[in-house]
């Protein structure tokens, strides 16, 4: 017991004793869920960018939990950060995180996905062209007909943004006749398995009377083309993007029509850029290329929003001379297929 | 023939110090692996650990927890198991959300801020993870399906009609009143924290006494006098140094301010102000104090930890061990849903994916505070130790910047040493 009133008194104590920690910049940076490959590339662009700036990289990941994500956010501000890169899992239960980092006067970067808060900075692709580019490619190849509408995760609001771009490009046809909409389903968490076991009921319900699958990113993409080789219906147009190595391929090989690239390295070395700005005090509006921009829910927020770029086969080159992909992955196992693999 | 001088007194056995005080020896090492880990911890981030900051965020993150692993005790000391607390709570938090920005407002003509909208959706989700625990009991005690079968259909059909109401939206903001169990927007404030914690003082001194004159009374053997002092100032050290803590985290600057906005003040110069026991904290302590009264005091407890203990020889005593399962799993509802109040006020949102996983860190919890599989054998203090533990390991992980892989194999490892030491505890000291 008086060890125990000892360890107490020292846990008490050594709790009083607010230290002075280390000056020079922090960043963290909250991930949703680090398990995706992707955000490995985000995340060497984000500390290339702040070890360029002298600014020290912090990490916590929240495994796709909004309540683990919480708790990472007010550890992140316990250990001292100066700003913080939110990539929420949930567009609205971060609000409580946003809230304890302005009460600490942290700005906040929400990074590719929305956070509902004026006071969070937001930095993404421009996610309604990204939808407009699918559907202008999708619509291209395949200008009459029955479309199929695979959209991602019900919790992410770019879901909703890509799907109304999507609908902006479509909306004339559709009018017009030329194009109608058979089915359209939400992808539980963008998940490949989900969008697979979607369009397998889809073309089971429409007696395989599709022509044209407008996916809102690789992942989804990836599962209508499994469930359209399936039917033995491989080759039909089919949108994506985040120019995945296997999307890639995919179009090398003619079985998807357009992923449309986001580059993750643009977009890291952006926030890190951000973020140091904002933590050494700069204004939101004062950010190179930031717009004020309103949410669809109506919150007035400051963005700075990055070109995507639409790869097809009449570009494919263009993701081999980034440095994203080697030619031998995009072009394995094509043979006489458009440039670089000919 | 045994009067060897090895044997001085027979009739008064020697004991060591742990046993004059009668202090549980396993919840004492509990208590010590749990300051070592602290102490590990504020090692390895210089010193960031132990801050008022991080114990306020360390309490208010294991609330939700913390408050279903004491039902879960329960559950485990019946020998029975339930898998769909994470998905309750998600149907329970669906609902209470449901309840206050939808079905209050637009049938009822309560808007979110009606003074009557925050309890009538507490009442409600509190009821309906009392109604679907019900329910899981009597499959389980009257039908006799298995609890893990019964709690695996359920943890697949409550997580999906969480989804179904709200259809997979997250819903919010919900009502003001209603964030005040969240932890950060609802805390007592420094001097009614103050107040309660000298109260709570007082009544464990108070309770320290009158169980000592009723043993004496009943000529039971009582502790020394040294030994009580000790044990009560030991008590009143570490609740006040606790409420110390909590109220030693200032408000922050800005958070202050706009408190004064709000009000259309102006703040003071120089104005500061600590936030106190969080009102989730509160409810937590509560709520064990609640369970451990129901454990120790009540016919339903014993008959709980007697059904545990052998279940053919408590059935043919007469407890009617049936409708024991059915109020177990209720009492487990109940908590699921209040533990969802909890948690949906923290997010300030019902969010679709609240509660993942949570069924897998409550029988941890339960499991490495001491609760036996095995039935029979548990305590709601270890429980809560154990919901603390995992937290800080968790917390502290994230801290000290462990990879998210290698923290969850942490996590995995502990929970299998946890039990290994209980077992061999157990066979050294030939309790059970």
């Amino acid at each position: 017991m008086k060890l125990f009133a000892v360890a107490t008194a020292a846990a008490f104590s050594l709790a009083m004793s607010t230290t002075a920690f280390a000056q020079g910049l922090t960043v963290g940076v909250s991930w949703s869920n680090f398990q995706e490959e992707r955000w490995k590339t985000d995340e060497a662009a984000i500390v290339s960018a702040l070890e360029a700036a002298g600014a020290t990289y912090v990490s916590a990941d929240a495994q796709s939990s909004s309540a683990k994500q919480l708790s990472d956010v007010e550890s992140l501000i316990a250990q001292g950060v100066d700003a913080l890169i939110i990539l929420a899992q949930d567009a609205q239960a971060i609000g409580p995180a946003v809230q304890a980092a302005a009460d600490e006067g942290i700005p906040v970067v929400g990074y590719d996905r929305l956070i509902e808060d004026s006071r969070a900075f937001y930095l993404t692709f421009d996610n309604v062209e990204v939808g407009r580019m699918q559907a202008r490619a999708v619509f291209a190849a395949q200008p009459t007909g029955r479309y199929v509408m695979i959209k991602g995760s019900p919790t992410d609001p770019n879901a909703d943004f890509l799907r109304g771009g999507q609908q902006e490009i479509l909306q004339a046809a559709i009018d017009a006749g030329d194009i109608t909409i058979v089915a359209e389903a939400y992808t539980d968490g963008w998940l490949p398995a989900n969008a697979q076991r979607n369009m397998e009921q889809i073309l089971t319900a429409q007696d395989n009377g599709v022509d044209a699958v407008v996916a809102s990113n690789d992942g989804t993409a990836g599962g209508v083309v499994a469930a359209l080789t399936g039917q033995g219906m491989e080759g039909l147009p089919v949108s994506g993007q985040d120019g995945d190595h296997a999307a890639l391929n995919r179009v090398a090989n003619g079985t998807q029509t357009v992923s449309v690239w986001k580059d993750a390295r643009a977009l890291g070395r952006a926030a890190g850029e951000i973020a140091v700005a904002l933590a050494g005090g700069a204004a939101m509006a004062d950010v190179e290329n930031a717009a004020a921009w309103t949410s669809p829910a109506g919150t007035d927020m400051t963005a700075v929003f990055l070109a995507p770029v639409p790869v097809t086969a009449d570009n494919l080159s263009v993701v081999v001379d980034a440095g994203w992909i080697t030619q031998e992955a995009l072009c394995q196992g094509v043979s006489g297929g458009p440039a670089p693999c000919n | 023939m045994s009067d060897a001088p090895s044997a001085p007194d027979s009739n008064k056995p020697r004991r060591n110090f742990f046993q004059i005080l009668e202090f549980d020896t396993r919840l004492l090492g509990m208590v010590g692996a749990f300051i070592g880990l602290c102490l590990v911890f504020d090692f390895m981030t210089d010193g960031r650990f132990l801050t008022p900051r991080n114990v306020f965020n360390l309490t208010i993150q294991t609330v939700s927890v913390a408050i279903m692993a004491t039902g879960m005790v329960f559950v485990i000391v019946t020998r029975n198991i339930d898998l769909s607390v994470g998905a309750l709570l998600a149907t329970s938090s669906a609902i209470m959300a449901m309840t206050q920005t939808d079905i209050l407002p637009n049938y009822f003509e309560f808007g979110l801020e009606h003074p009557l909208t925050p309890w009538i959706a507490i009442a409600v989700g509190l009821l309906s993870g009392a109604l679907i625990g019900a329910f899981n009991g009597w499959l389980i005690g009257y039908l006799t399906v298995p609890a893990f079968i019964v709690t695996l259909g359920g943890f697949l059909v409550w997580r999906n009609v969480a989804w179904y109401l709200t259809d997979g939206q997250t819903i919010g903001p919900l009502d003001s009143t209603f964030l005040k169990f969240g932890g950060i927007n609802g805390t007592l404030g420094t001097t009614w924290s103050w107040a309660l914690g000298i109260l709570t003082v007082l009544v464990v001194i108070f309770m320290q006494f009158s169980s000592r004159r009723n043993k004496i009374s009943h000529n039971f053997p009582v502790k020394p006098m040294w030994a009580e002092g000790l044990l009560g100032f030991g008590a009143a050290a570490v609740i006040l140094g606790f409420i110390g803590t909590l109220n030693a985290y200032q408000i922050p600057y800005r958070r202050l301010e706009r408190m004064f906005a709000a009000r259309g003040e102006v703040m003071p110069e120089g104005f500061t102000a600590g936030y106190g026991l969080p009102i989730s904290v509160f409810v937590l302590i509560a709520v064990a104090i609640g369970m451990t009264i129901i454990a120790k005091k009540t016919r339903f407890g014993r008959y709980i930890f007697a059904t545990g203990g052998n279940p053919d020889a408590a059935a043919l005593s007469g407890i009617n061990t049936r409708m024991l399962t059915v109020k177990v799993f209720a009492l487990m509802g109940f908590l699921a849903g209040l533990s969802a109040v909890v948690a949906s006020a923290r997010l300030t949102n019902h969010s679709n994916d609240i509660g993942t996983l949570d069924e897998l860190r409550v029988i941890a919890a339960a499991v490495i505070g001491g609760t036996a599989l095995a039935g029979g054998l548990g305590t709601i203090v270890g429980a809560i130790l154990g919901a603390l533990i995992m937290q800080s390991l968790q917390s502290g992980m994230a801290m000290v910047g462990v990879d998210a892989p290698l923290q969850n194999i942490v996590v995995g490892g502990v929970l299998v040493i946890a039990v290994l030491l209980d077992i061999q505890y157990r066979k050294r000291s030939g309790d059970a």
